[in-house]
């Protein structure tokens, strides 16, 4: 729980340090922005309730065995394909995605493809893409960021082949 | 942000729909109010940060001036654009419910699409907090330095791919079409 804590301070601490450099240009403005924000929290709390009980059900229906099933050692560029495809099928968070990533490396997985699956994992997981990304942002700026993404898992794999294992 | 029903809205509400009839023709009403119970817990436990991320955001794009913003990440702002974009979002503390609301605010006051796409990229994959919480721990220090290094190109390479696409699908749109 320490590390959920210092991320608690970290934050608070970060509200509260722009929140006062926006008091100092005037309380007009830091009322604004506080307005703004609250007005910004009340919108996003439909969306995220849909995204955190959605997703819950969404991962029930995706069991981890055929995530890892799709990690097998099955190598090449297919296998990277496959790690991409379940890189973001991945329900859960980090604990349960760098812990498959981790089996996958121990029961034989290649290293390019539990790179690609790792890399996947981090830039679409479908969880944290419906849960953070769509509420917060411009979904149209969600779409074409996951859109150009698409070819860095395979890049990172390529990297991977070249320079060797870790 | 963004206007509170949209066509993603939407398509995961169908998508929550039928997970959850799968859900409950496969473990029955039982199965649907665990997850329920469940997840309802942790929505409480995030609503707080959600709040943090949300002030977070619009205190940084009101105090940050656009101009400079819209100068240094802004379409024009080439490869050093694309550049602060992967520091910042390589240094940026906190979770998800910091990285997008700051990112929106980023893309409100000025930012490109290239130079936000470098930020979001680069904090997922280069950010020190989730390496640090949880890579190092499960996938050891040595996979996760290395994937780290082999990941440090990307962010710029997005964001350059991004701007790049971006020009071509929308040439009309000024730099600040998405301050809405």
């Amino acid at each position: 729980m320490s590390a959920a804590l210092l991320i608690d301070i970290l934050l608070w601490g970060s509200v509260f340090g722009v929140g006062l450099i926006a008091f100092r240009r005037g309380p007009p403005v830091f009322k604004a922005s506080l307005r703004e924000g609250s007005m910004d929290f009340i919108n996003i709390v439909p969306r995220i309730a849909l995204g955190v009980i959605g997703s819950g059900y969404i991962a029930a229906i995706i069991p981890q065995e055929v995530i890892t099933g799709w990690l097998g050692p099955d190598s090449g560029w297919l296998g990277i394909a496959t790690a991409v495809v379940a890189g973001a099928a991945t329900p859960g968070g980090p604990v349960i995605g760098f812990s498959i990533g981790t089996v996958a490396l121990k029961s034989g997985g290649g290293v390019p493809q539990v790179v690609a699956y790792v890399v996947a994992w981090a830039l679409f997981a479908f969880q944290r893409v419906i849960l953070w990304e769509i509420p917060f942002m411009p979904a149209r700026f969600v779409w074409f960021r996951c859109a150009v993404s698409v070819p860095f898992p395979f890049v990172a794999a390529a990297i991977a082949m070249v320079i060797g294992k870790p | 942000m963004r206007k509170p029903i949209g066509w993603s809205t939407i398509i995961i509400a169908a998508l929550v729909a039928v997970s959850a009839a799968l859900v409950w023709r496969r473990d029955g009403t039982d199965g649907v109010l665990d997850i329920l119970t469940h997840d309802l817990t942790l929505f409480g436990g995030i609503l707080p940060r959600v709040l943090a991320g949300c002030l977070l955001g619009a205190f940084i794009s009101e105090i940050l001036p656009h101009e400079k913003v819209s100068r240094s990440l802004g379409p024009k702002s080439g490869l050093k654009g694309l550049l602060i974009g992967t520091a910042f979002g390589a240094i940026l503390p906190g979770g998800p419910f910091t990285a997008y609301p700051v990112a929106s605010a980023l893309l409100a006051v000025g930012a490109d699409f290239g130079a936000t796409i470098a930020m979001v990229v680069s904090w997922t994959l280069i950010g020190y907090g989730r390496a640090v919480a949880w890579e190092i721990p499960i996938m050891g220090t040595d996979f996760t330095l290395w994937r780290i290094v082999i990941s440090l190109p990307l962010p710029v390479l997005a964001g350059a791919l991004g701007r790049f696409v971006y020009i071509r699908l929308y040439p009309k749109r000024g730099s600040d079409e998405d301050a809405a």
